[in-house]
């Protein structure tokens, strides 16, 4: 009897903790429509394997779906994680950045002809390339939030504004058209595997920042900076550099997130591509958790919401719900959300738990 | 009521949990009178002006104005300002991005609409009276801050003040704007208006002031003549020593060696910051501990964070050492052996969020590199050995340092820069607003520290404290260094009379 | 945040606050033309009496017209904002060259008030006339009488807006639901047995996607065929590729696309391949577009898709026509000139349609 008690309040402990735990917000979000879809029809989860057009084994289904068009949204977020924890502010630029590093790509690739035969360079060249013009992209944000102070949103403004106009401008306003199939594997599939590339990229993506948080201090000085700039800077810290650099790693991000874009159609549409992407990117963070006026981050919690963002999408477009209407949904749970980070209704939350908890105890001895 | 008084406070009382801010306080103020209100940081200043401004309320006590019967009660700035009461802070509470006259009456018109010209004659008419350099017109950022100042107070007194109070209205100003406010002060007193004065510049008190008011540990020590209250005696009033019977405490720590003709480990030339010190020289040898000693304000806080690079340096020569070294970002410091602990623990030293862990190693670990962080077992025996080391009392390393109370949050930051094994340990105010146990465990390990050879520049607002640590004191008075006192000189008296200087 | 979020807000008012006040002086400045002319605002919309009033002005437009240039002020959306814009910008500025005898100017903007803008600023340059794609058809009265005044023909291209007929010498558009009927009467022509459709919407509410969705609704709803789903893919690739994905996913079949534009077509096509599920002439399912971007006209070349239907974004010539009849003193029988737009079949179009017609 007292073993099943320890137990039982081992296990309610654990619950508390996890409801204390961050992490435990995009699980919930992630479980409450996994449930959901269970339950309105379990063939949600149903994943075939086929063929693609060109003879490429392929799997397919909601979930690959999700892991698929999630990539680019779960390799932002974390670019938007280190920019929010260090500034306190976010990048509405990310978009209109993803429009220019694609055009870019394209633009190495095609030459001076806007339909080449053969590329006009390795595809390797023109990514490093837009890697670089990103990163350019990236640190002009970054001068103009660390070194002079604007808000990040203001400051980012103007590349959101800017960024598809230069787009176009860098191939002339022409829409460039790839023939190449080799450089449609990074948006579909290489031949011979499965599983959509897209994936393999994000996945390659979190494991570099999971070893760079792990081998370097990025998330010690992101996280003190974010917290208490002239602590940090008393500390030995270079806060203004700290915040420069979450935004030439987020260029990094919007560069991957680029090549993958670019790719799925290998074209680009100046003004559609990627379109909102900042607000789900911001969203993903939120829903990780993470307080959007920085400090403490938790990275993997970010990816899930990410990831939780993609799942939502799929299955609103599962139930045929006008895609225009997907806003809406999205704002429902930022609401939700902000209601539930409230310090009030977490403690509320706790409390309400700690009654529950007693009550059950009690039924089992009687 | 006394005669001419515009303004009586009685008996006031004011708690907060766990403090008794005000204990039994009078206060009176005349007509055309310009009253000092003094006394150290904790003394009651701000807590007296903030009821009498309506910001707090209080818990005992009766508030009288010329022209009420009644004791009046308020409740809130707005009643403050009806009764005719004003206040002008120490930072400009105004909108620079308006105009000098908008910002003269912004929100003192009931109706919507605004005669706009009126406004701005009305304002230049004022302007003019009180002889202030500034146009109606003009955007108020336009204005340096000095005007910005007066322009604060014609503001304050356009809105028929019977009584008004300066809130360390001189900090942020060079001399001759301090000159042109305290023309203004004078031509208002000549008009009739009373005006409380809180400052921590004693040469200011004695300039203008007619009287003053001396608070201290939250009661009244006393209501005097300016000249019958020669500076030292200010001091000692305020400090709570009396000359006379001040028997000096014995210092436990190591004499100063006055033959001693090593070189220092520290040594500073001419060294200035754009905080507004004026230029100092200062050293210190190895095992020694010395201390900035001189009143709120008067710019000792100021001296070390010039040392550690905390403020921009603008000019100066420095040697570790007797090596020359430029210290440009505290980083710099921090390489070159020195630590520094400041003296505003919320805004400057811990970083809530993050963990005791983390708040211990910070410095070490920015000290080895962007590429080396510690593995999480270093860490830990890190944190669990200075925990232990110090008797810091945590839930675990894990907890976030913001939970902590303020003892121990500032254990936890003196053990970040033990962490860094310093050669010379800057500690600004270690011991403000902690309980006593930790003060003198903090004192304790100072002496210890420096007996083991590390070099230790301790500032407080505890003269008694200062005394039982340091071998040598640098004395400041507005911004300057005004003496060193060590060996024999190390008295309460001594002290006092340095930092009074002046009428000795 | 909150703060943040009010600056942000306070930027964007500043800017709407700035381009107000640029346009304040002109306005001033078109003022007292307006009084000179009260007699004609007040006098009935009659298409001579205009021409007659504006004689004088007209006597310089035959010296013009002999040998010097003719002043045209053009204002046009975007041309980054899609391929049709920008197929049209360059029709236009390959048309309005010095060569061809014409001054031409250019502003762009997506907003109508920095368009109004744009345009006051065309009429105190004083151009003999105005060309005018509007972003928005509401709040143009007041600026083109002003232009009236000032003797400046105005024509409009592309977009109509919500103004008096007597303000404009012609509008020349495209006919949205006329692109549709051509659609979908070439999709009945098919015979198929049965029509399961999955139908890609534009952003909702433009003239494009109302024009084309109407045509289909009406057939679906005439004819009985199925809509799979109809989901706006907001003129997106990606979206039209999620939707069809989500199609594919659920198992639904389905034997036609019809996709509002070729972006959205492509997309579609993208997510029928990663499913191989064969698609163009003679294959299981039909792929339809509009806009005929020249390379959805090569898709339908190499018959993976079955039918792209025309936007025609080439009005320079139609305007060039207009302005000639004008400057010889003619009259244009027509306020409204709609464009001949085709249907492309990819069993009959040929590489010359491709280069001709794609853009």
């Amino acid at each position: 009897m007292k073993s099943i008690e320890t137990n039982k309040s081992n296990v309610s402990g654990f619950f508390s903790r996890l409801v204390r735990r961050q992490i435990f917000i995009p699980i919930a979000a992630l479980l409450l429509l996994a449930v959901f879809n269970l339950v309105t029809d379990p063939s949600f989860y149903k994943i075939t394997f086929g063929y693609n057009s060109a003879g490429n084994p392929v799997l397919s289904g909601y979930l690959m779906t999700i892991l698929d068009s999630g990539s680019e949204l779960a390799i932002l977020a974390i670019g938007m994680t280190l920019v929010t924890a260090a500034t306190g502010g976010q990048d509405i630029s990310v978009g209109a950045a993803i429009a220019i590093s694609g055009s870019v790509i394209l633009r190495v690739l095609c030459g001076t002809n806007s339909r080449p035969e053969t590329l006009q360079a390795p595809i390797i060249v023109a990514f490093l390339v837009a890697c670089i013009v990103a990163m350019l992209f990236g640190a002009f944000n970054g001068v103009l939030v660390a070194y002079f102070r604007i808000q990040p949103m203001v400051a980012t403004l103007i590349l959101f504004t800017a960024g598809r106009p230069i787009a176009a401008w860098i191939n002339n306003n022409e829409l460039p058209i790839i023939n190449e199939p080799s450089f449609g594997y990074f948006g579909g599939f290489i031949p011979g595997i499965p599983v959509p590339t897209p994936f393999f990229i994000a996945v390659a993506c979190m494991i570099i920042i999971a070893l760079v948080l792990r081998f370097t201090n990025l998330g010690l000085y992101t996280q003190a900076v974010g917290i208490n700039e002239s602590s940090s800077r008393l500390n030995g810290l270079n806060p203004a550099f700290i915040k420069f650099l979450t935004f030439v790693i987020l260029g990094l991000c919007v560069a991957v997130a680029g090549l993958i874009k670019v790719s799925r159609f290998s074209t680009i549409n100046y003004s559609v591509i990627a379109k909102d992407i900042e607000m789900d990117a911001i969203l993903a963070v939120a829903l990780g958790g993470n307080a959007l006026s920085g400090g403490k981050f938790n990275m993997a919690a970010s990816i899930l919401g990410a990831y939780v963002i993609q799942f939502l999408t799929t299955t609103l477009y599962k139930f045929n719900v006008q895609s225009d209407a997907l806003p809406a949904y999205k704002a429902i749970v930022v609401i939700v959300l902000v209601v539930l980070s409230a310090p009030i209704v977490r403690e509320w939350l706790s409390g309400v738990w700690k009654k529950i908890r007693p009550e059950g105890h009690g039924k089992e001895v009687a | 009521m006394k005669e001419k008084a515009v303004l009586e406070m009685k008996n006031i009382h004011k708690s907060f949990p766990g403090v008794r801010a005000l204990q039994g306080v009078d206060f009176t103020l005349c007509e055309g009178e310009i009253h000092a209100l003094m006394g150290e940081n904790g003394a009651g200043k701000s807590t007296l002006i903030k009821v009498l401004t309506g910001v707090y309320g209080k818990d005992e006590g009766e508030i009288f104005l010329k022209g009420k019967d009644k004791a009046v009660a308020i409740h809130s700035p707005q009643d403050a300002q009806r009764l005719g009461i004003s206040t002008v802070y120490q930072e400009i509470t105004l909108c620079p991005n308006l105009s000098v006259a908008e910002n003269m009456f912004i929100g003192r018109t009931s109706g919507v609409c605004q005669n706009w010209k009126k406004m701005n004659t009305d304002a230049d008419r004022i302007l003019q009276s009180l002889d202030i350099p500034a146009k109606a017109a003009q955007q108020l950022a336009s204005c340096s801050i000095a005007v910005q100042q007066m322009i604060a107070i014609a503001r304050a007194v356009d809105m028929d003040c019977k009584v008004l109070i300066l809130d360390e209205p001189t900090s942020s100003l060079d001399e001759q704007e301090v000159e042109k406010l305290f023309r203004l002060m004078r031509d208002l007193r000549a008009r009739g208006v009373g005006i409380i004065f809180v400052t921590h510049f004693l040469d200011q008190v004695y300039e203008v002031c007619d009287k003053i008011t001396v608070l201290r540990d939250g009661k009244l020590v006393g209501e005097y003549e300016i000249k019958d209250l020669p500076r030292v005696k200010l001091v000692s009033k305020m400090l709570g020593k009396e000359l006379d019977d001040m028997s000096d405490i014995k210092g436990e720590s190591k004499p100063y060696d006055k033959d001693d003709q090593s070189a220092p480990v520290f040594e500073a030339k001419g060294l200035v910051s754009n905080a507004g010190i004026k230029p100092f020289n200062f050293y210190i040898k190895k095992g020694e501990v010395n201390g900035f000693t001189g009143l709120l304000g008067s710019g000792r806080s100021e001296c070390v964070r010039a040392i550690f690079g905390a403020d921009r340096v603008l000019g100066g020569t420095v040697k570790m050492d007797g090596k020359e070294i430029k210290i440009g970002k505290p980083l710099d410091a921090m390489k070159n052996g020195i630590a520094y602990l400041p003296e505003d623990r919320k805004v400057d030293g811990i970083v809530g969020d993050l963990s005791v862990r983390e708040n211990i190693i910070l410095a070490l670990q920015v000290l080895k590199g962007f590429l080396k962080p510690f593995t999480k077992a270093e860490a830990n025996k890190f944190a669990e050995d200075y925990i232990k080391l110090l008797g810091i009392k945590t839930a675990s390393a894990d907890t976030p340092i913001k939970s902590l109370s303020g003892g121990n949050q500032q254990k936890a930051i003196l053990a970040r820069w033990l962490l860094t094994d310093p050669k010379y340990l800057i500690l600004d105010e270690p011991t403000r607003g902690i309980d006593i146990g930790t003060k003198i465990d903090i004192q304790k390990l100072v002496l210890k520290l420096a007996s083991e050879g590390m070099s230790v520049t301790f500032i407080s607002s505890e003269t008694d404290e200062m005394l039982r640590t340091c071998s040598r004191l640098v004395v400041m008075r507005d911004r300057k260094v005004v003496g060193e006192l060590s060996g024999e000189e190390l008295s309460q008296s001594m002290i006092m009379s340095t930092i009074a200087g002046g009428d000795k | 945040m909150k703060k943040k979020l009010l600056a942000a807000m306070m930027a964007a008012v500043m800017v709407v606050g700035l381009t107000a006040c640029g346009s304040a002086p002109a306005q001033e400045a078109a003022a007292p033309t307006e009084e000179a002319a009260p007699a004609e605002e007040a006098a009935p919309a009659e298409e001579a009496a205009p021409a007659e009033e504006e004689a004088p002005a007209e006597e310089a437009a035959p010296a013009e017209s002999t040998g010097e240039t003719i002043k045209v002020g053009i204002i046009n959306n975007d041309p980054n904002e899609s391929g049709y814009r920008t197929a049209n910008d360059k029709d236009l500025k390959a048309m309005f060259t010095a060569e061809n005898g014409y001054d031409a100017s250019f502003a762009y903007s997506n907003k109508n008030d920095e368009q109004i803008a744009a345009a006051q600023k065309f009429i105190q340059d004083g151009v003999d006339y105005l060309l005018l794609s509007a972003a928005d058809t509401a709040g143009w009265d007041s600026v083109l009488k002003d232009a009236q005044d000032a003797g400046i023909r105005v024509i409009l291209f592309d977009r109509t807006i919500d103004a008096d007929e007597s303000l404009y010498e012609a509008s020349i558009v495209s006919d949205m639901a006329k692109e549709g009927e051509t659609a979908v009467t070439w999709l009945k022509g098919q015979g198929l047995e049965e029509y399961n459709i999955i139908h890609l919407q534009g952003v909702m509410g433009s003239a494009a996607q109302q024009g084309r969705t109407g045509a289909l609704d009406a057939a679906v709803a005439s004819d009985g065929w199925n809509l799979v789903t109809q989901q706006t893919a907001e003129w997106n690739a990606e979206k039209a590729q999620q939707i069809v994905q989500s199609v594919i996913d659920s198992g639904n079949s389905f034997n036609v696309i019809y996709a509002e534009n070729d972006d959205m077509a492509k997309g579609a096509v993208a997510a029928l391949d990663k499913a191989n599920i064969p698609h163009g002439v003679g294959k299981d399912v039909i792929v339809m577009g509009f806009d005929c971007n020249k390379w959805a006209l090569e898709e339908l070349l190499a018959q993976n898709w079955n039918y792209d239907g025309q936007c025609n974004p080439f009005q320079a010539s139609y305007i060039d026509d207009i302005i000639k009849t004008i400057q010889s003193g003619g009259t244009v029988a027509e306020k409204t000139i709609i464009m001949d737009e085709k249907g492309f079949d990819a069993t009959e179009i040929t590489q010359e349609d491709v280069d001709k017609y794609g853009i």
